[in-house]
């Protein structure tokens, strides 16, 4: 299949590329940017007149439900949806049933993946068996079997010797952790951010030392141990400053947080709306303007869908016995195009923090528009604009906090190793 | 914040009883002057009026509960209402029943109103959301969240001992963190214009940014104590001294139990209240609970004539046409 996208603005940020140019494609690669090969036929002419023709998007988690909890979700139903946000590349942390800690269970996946062949997934393998933070995971061999790093996912750690170990043994795999900062005892059970919201409304709260806490003791022992990094969603503006010291240090650390902690508070979740039930939790104003800062001084350099499709039954229920999580991998790009408009953030920052940025967290070579590299592309609209509604989700998870949002951004096509895998209809 | 849109109906009558959070002071006033109507009828030879005839009430108690069911059995009974106890701690949920399952099977029974009580915060909140438009919901205490009946009595309690709200310093002992019945009555006295709520409790048990729910806090018993004229008592849960909260009962008691001794920092006409169980000896001493400005006794009775009032409000009925005895 060869493809001629014409006309549309190219925007790949990293390797400044910002203009009215040509795009070549064939056979699953991109062959050609503003000039195609000598003699180059296409098959398919894309018009992309007034539209963004950028890298396809990288999205560092999003949970597909399968295996283990296919009444939520599944590989079809969620690839379609992220698709439809122009998604190509998703990692998958690894708290499916069973938990991502045999090769058996990343065979599955990639089998699943490919008969579904709608977007590259990359699992993430268990950093400790069965997630339970006692006994170390076989991270060489579930790397050899296609993990792209080792997560113990939202499980704690409680045992710091246990952390310490698992963290050299990751690094002497040469694996980047993927670490969600959460101290356990800390959480007590909390199921909202600690200030005056969880306070009136009786929630069990979450301190923001949850998050400190824990993310300091990783620090240390990232410190110690010089494994590879990446911390995963934070929430509160206090670990964005741990993180830039650190980084400010010469630590090898990233981090990224999760699209709904750019848009909402713990203001969202006043009328118990168990939609905005999500971990990390929102925390406050002052948190989500800090993670905005973050994104801009360039600690942050990644926001991810944090997808977590539920069924209708896990959300009906007094909000402390909903389960956490948004239905989020649709909007992420409108979501993100939402805060363009804003003026939070700049595009070229926005695009990059979906695509090259969350590419090189993970260490694929993805998320840019170089001539060689697989032909994931995404095109979008960005002065069209659609009201959120349940229903019309694509998502088996009708869980979106963003309900009667008027969001921008319609994608019109999403390639996905040369092949047109989604179209506005 | 919470419930107000969706406590009153469209034309602002009381329609679900879910918190005493942003209800109007006139709403407020208007449910204690209706349980002063209904706190006689208890003390008549029969107990009754047909204000509430052919209506159907069930308690829902999610969570067990002796004293708060049968003060709603009883004002239910009292206004002839047919009531029904379901026990759902014990049956339905563990049967796997989904809430939302138990609650529509319920309505099928045409029930007019549900009583709720719910370890969770929010769960009466969600049941209001749940349910069809006809049936109406009180919350009987929900997590940590509200309890607006039982803040409602004290109110009520308050306001026979001491006339008027204006000119009244409060304060509110211990387990804040852990109480629906103490944010109800924050709730409450702000809107009935108090001059001044504290709450006194160390800083375990005193939930963050509480300053932000218009209260002093005050971690000194003493201090606290120093002139107010209510002293409202909570009861220490016995589990809240293992772990980390607290260190022993006797520790509690020493710093915070109300003694005669202690009481001598409020006026001289203070009135002491608890909602009940007491703990003797834990947060009370048994000279105040049973000494004569504890009004504890009163708050029960007063309990059924509040209940009673809120249940007629929200069905519309007006004691003023309660018409004779049965």
């Amino acid at each position: 299949m060869r493809i001629l996208i014409s006309n549309g603005r190219l925007l790949d940020p990293v390797n400044k590329l910002d203009g009215k140019q040509d795009l070549f494609i064939a056979d699953g690669k991109i062959v050609g940017v503003k000039k195609g090969p000598d003699g180059f036929e296409s098959d398919i002419q894309l018009d992309a007149k007034d539209k963004i023709v950028m890298p396809g998007l990288v999205d560092l988690c999003a949970r597909l439900r399968e295996p283990g909890y296919a009444h939520k979700a599944t590989f079809a139903s969620e690839c379609h949806a992220a698709n439809s946000s122009g998604i190509t590349s998703i990692c998958c942390p690894p708290d499916t049933k069973p938990v991502v800690d045999t090769t058996a269970v990343v065979e599955l996946i990639h089998h699943r993946t490919q008969k579904t062949n709608r977007t590259n997934v990359y699992p993430l393998a268990a950093l400790t068996l069965g997630l339970q933070g006692e006994q170390l995971a076989e991270m060489d061999t579930l790397k050899r079997a296609g993990c792209i790093g080792v997560s113990n996912a939202l499980a704690p750690i409680e045992n710091t010797e246990v952390l310490r170990r698992a963290f050299e043994y990751a690094h002497s795999c040469n694996l980047t952790v993927f670490f969600f900062a959460e101290d356990n005892s800390l959480k007590n059970n909390g199921v909202a951010h600690e200030g005056h919201v969880s306070t009136r409304l009786g929630l069990p709260a979450i301190p923001e030392t949850a998050e400190t806490v824990a993310l300091s003791r990783a620090l240390l022992l990232v410190e110690q141990t010089k494994v590879k990094a990446h911390f995963c969603r934070l929430s509160s503006a206090r670990g964005v400053s741990l993180i830039k010291a650190a980084q400010e240090q010469g630590l090898p650390v990233t981090a990224d947080v999760a699209i709904c902690n750019l848009h909402l508070t713990d203001m969202d979740v006043a009328d118990y709306n168990s939609d905005c039930h999500l971990l990390p939790p929102l925390r406050s104003e002052r948190d989500r303007q800090g993670l905005i800062e973050g994104i801009k001084n360039g600690i942050i350099t990644a926001v991810c869908s944090d997808h977590q499709p539920h069924d209708a039954d896990a959300k009906a229920a007094p909000f402390s016995l909903t389960e956490p999580g948004a239905s989020t991998i649709e909007h992420l790009l409108p979501l993100m195009l939402h805060l363009v408009n804003r003026n939070e953030l700049k595009l070229e920052q926005a695009i990059s923090a979906l695509t090259s940025f969350p590419a090189k967290i993970l260490g694929i070579n993805k998320g840019t528009l170089i001539t060689g590299n697989d032909a994931d592309i995404c095109i979008v609209d960005p002065d069209a604009s659609n009201i959120i509604e349940k229903r019309k989700l694509l998502s088996a998870g009708k869980n979106t906090p963003f309900k009667g949002w008027e969001l921008p951004g319609q994608v019109t096509h999403t390639i996905y190793n040369g092949e047109i895998v989604f179209k506005q209809e | 914040m919470t419930g107000n849109t969706i406590q009153l109906d469209k034309n602002g009558n009381l329609k679900h009883f879910l918190t005493t959070e942003g209800l109007s002071q006139s709403l407020l006033l208007s449910i204690l002057d209706h349980a002063e109507s209904f706190a006689g009828v208890g003390e008549r030879a029969v107990k009754k009026v047909p204000l509430l005839r052919g209506k159907t009430i069930a308690n829902l108690f999610f969570e067990a509960s002796t004293r708060t069911r049968t003060t709603f059995e009883l004002a239910a009974k009292r206004l002839s209402a047919d009531i029904l106890n379901l026990n759902i701690a014990t049956s339905a949920t563990s049967k796997g029943e989904t809430l939302s399952d138990t609650l529509h099977t319920l309505e099928a029974m045409h029930c007019d109103m549900f009583v709720v009580r719910h370890a969770n915060s929010g769960a009466a909140h969600y049941i209001a959301t749940q349910v069809a438009p006809h049936i109406s919901v009180i919350n009987a205490g929900d997590g940590r969240h509200a309890h607006p009946t039982q803040a409602m009595l004290d109110m009520f309690t308050i306001r026979r001992h001491k006339k008027s709200f204006e000119n009244l310093r409060v304060a509110i002992v211990g387990d804040i963190l852990h109480s629906r019945v103490a944010r109800s009555e924050i709730h409450a006295l702000s809107t009935l214009g108090v001059l001044e709520t504290r709450i006194i409790a160390p800083q375990t048990l005193i939930p963050k940014d509480a300053e932000n729910l218009g209260v002093q806090i005050y971690h000194d018993m003493d201090e606290g104590l120093d002139g107010v004229d209510v002293v409202m008592m909570l009861r220490l849960q016995k589990e809240r001294m293992s772990g980390a909260l607290l260190p022993s009962e006797y520790e509690y008691f020493q710093r915070y139990g109300l003694t005669n001794k202690r009481l001598e920092k409020a006026k001289p006409d203070a009135i002491v209240m608890h909602p009940g169980p007491i703990n003797r000896g834990v947060e009370i001493d048994s000279d105040v609970a049973d000494g004569e400005r504890s009004v504890i006794l009163q708050q029960v009775s007063h309990g059924i004539a509040v209940r009673m009032a809120v249940m007629a409000m929200i069905m519309g009925r007006q004691p003023d046409n309660m018409g004779d005895t049965e």
